[in-house]
């Protein structure tokens, strides 16, 4: 399909969304990512039963931290699509994109050249 | 094992305020079992820690560490080189481990970063329940195995009271009735004759009644 999705968004390949840990997400965010999305097989499709569920419920525990620590929760998001979805993926991947911009961009970032100034 | 959930992060963060280098310390017992403060924790408060502080516009160092244990003096000399860097020691490990650490560096405050609940089972991953409560005289060889002081709201030795409906206990209907529980075990077992054998009055001088407790084995001692 050759479809065009935004630039700005680098991919991550994991085995299945049940290896993302709650530590990769936080540590996404130390480094400077202003969002991180994990995208997972449909519910009830995954290979090993049950992968994206656990990956749902550590994004909702990065959610609460991030928010706690005054980052904001959504800037972590869960979404589910089938690998047959381009379309669906090009969609999420603007959807996220429009999102963080909104957002403007992770505070660590900024605070980290303050600090470096 | 000792069960111990995480505190929220505000009051640790609130606990944490004015130091600048602080260490984070982990234990890879009870508390990595429980998932309340092993290394994965450690990296995780810690991560969650730099952010806030960093976004705070502040400059407090956050370093990670987890000792073999931190009830024992061998595993905690092996901060001893390194614990004069730190302005605060925030412990991950049970009540235990942070007095044990307070009693031996006197210079450096040490804080606790997660709950202490009781002494327990992992029942399923996630799912943490009380057994024992360390009365210091156990009484398990006539209850059928299941603890009375520790599972029974009112610690009934003789039981159960009248508060017991459908084998659930009266504080709350998710609570399985221990006696309820030693009952059918010695139906099981056929020696019901366990239950018509009254408990004498317990001596609770042994339980925490009796102020602080000290185990000394001569035989072992050094
Ligand atoms: S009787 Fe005492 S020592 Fe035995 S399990 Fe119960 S609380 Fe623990």
């Amino acid at each position: 399909m050759r479809l065009q999705y935004p630039s700005g968004i680098r991919i991550i390949c994991l085995p299945c969304t049940g290896k993302v840990d709650l530590l990769h997400l936080l540590h996404c965010f130390e480094k400077g990512a202003d969002g991180v999305y994990v995208v997972g097989c449909l519910e009830g499709a995954c290979q090993f039963n049950t992968g994206n569920l656990r990956a749902r419920k550590r994004v909702a525990l990065a959610q609460e931290i991030l928010e706690k620590i005054g980052l904001g929760g959504d800037r972590v998001q869960m979404y589910n699509l089938s690998s047959s979805e381009a379309p669906r993926f090009v969609q999420i991947a603007e959807e996220m994109t429009q999102k963080i911009l909104k957002l403007g961009p992770n505070p660590i970032k900024l605070a980290r050249r303050k600090m470096a100034a | 094992m000792i069960v111990a959930k995480q505190k929220p992060i505000e009051e640790i963060i609130e606990t944490l305020k004015g130091y600048n280098k602080i260490l984070i310390l982990g234990c890879n017992e009870c508390v990595t079992v429980c998932e309340a403060g092993g290394k994965k924790e450690v990296a995780v408060l810690a991560s969650a820690l730099r952010m806030y502080f960093m976004n705070q516009g502040q400059e407090v160092k956050i370093e990670e560490a987890t000792l073999e244990r931190q009830c024992d003096h061998e595993y905690l000399e092996e901060i001893r080189k390194t614990v004069d860097q730190y302005d605060a020691v925030l412990s991950l490990a049970c009540g235990v481990g942070v007095q044990f650490l307070a009693e031996k560096y006197m210079h450096t405050p040490i804080l606790p970063g997660v709950d202490t609940c009781f002494m327990g089972v992992t029942e399923e991953r996630g799912v943490w329940s009380e057994r024992c409560q360390g009365c210091g005289q156990c009484i398990l060889a006539w209850t059928a195995g299941i603890c009375p002081v520790s599972r029974c709201a009112k610690r009934l030795l003789n039981g159960p009271c009248g508060g017991s409906s459908k084998g659930k206990c009266e504080i709350n209907k998710e609570v399985p009735c221990a006696w309820q529980i030693i009952i059918d075990r010695l139906n099981e077992l056929g020696r019901m004759e366990d239950y018509e054998r009254l408990i004498p009055i317990k001596d609770w001088s042994t339980e925490r009644a009796g102020g602080p407790r000290k185990v000394v084995r001569e035989d072992v001692r050094s």
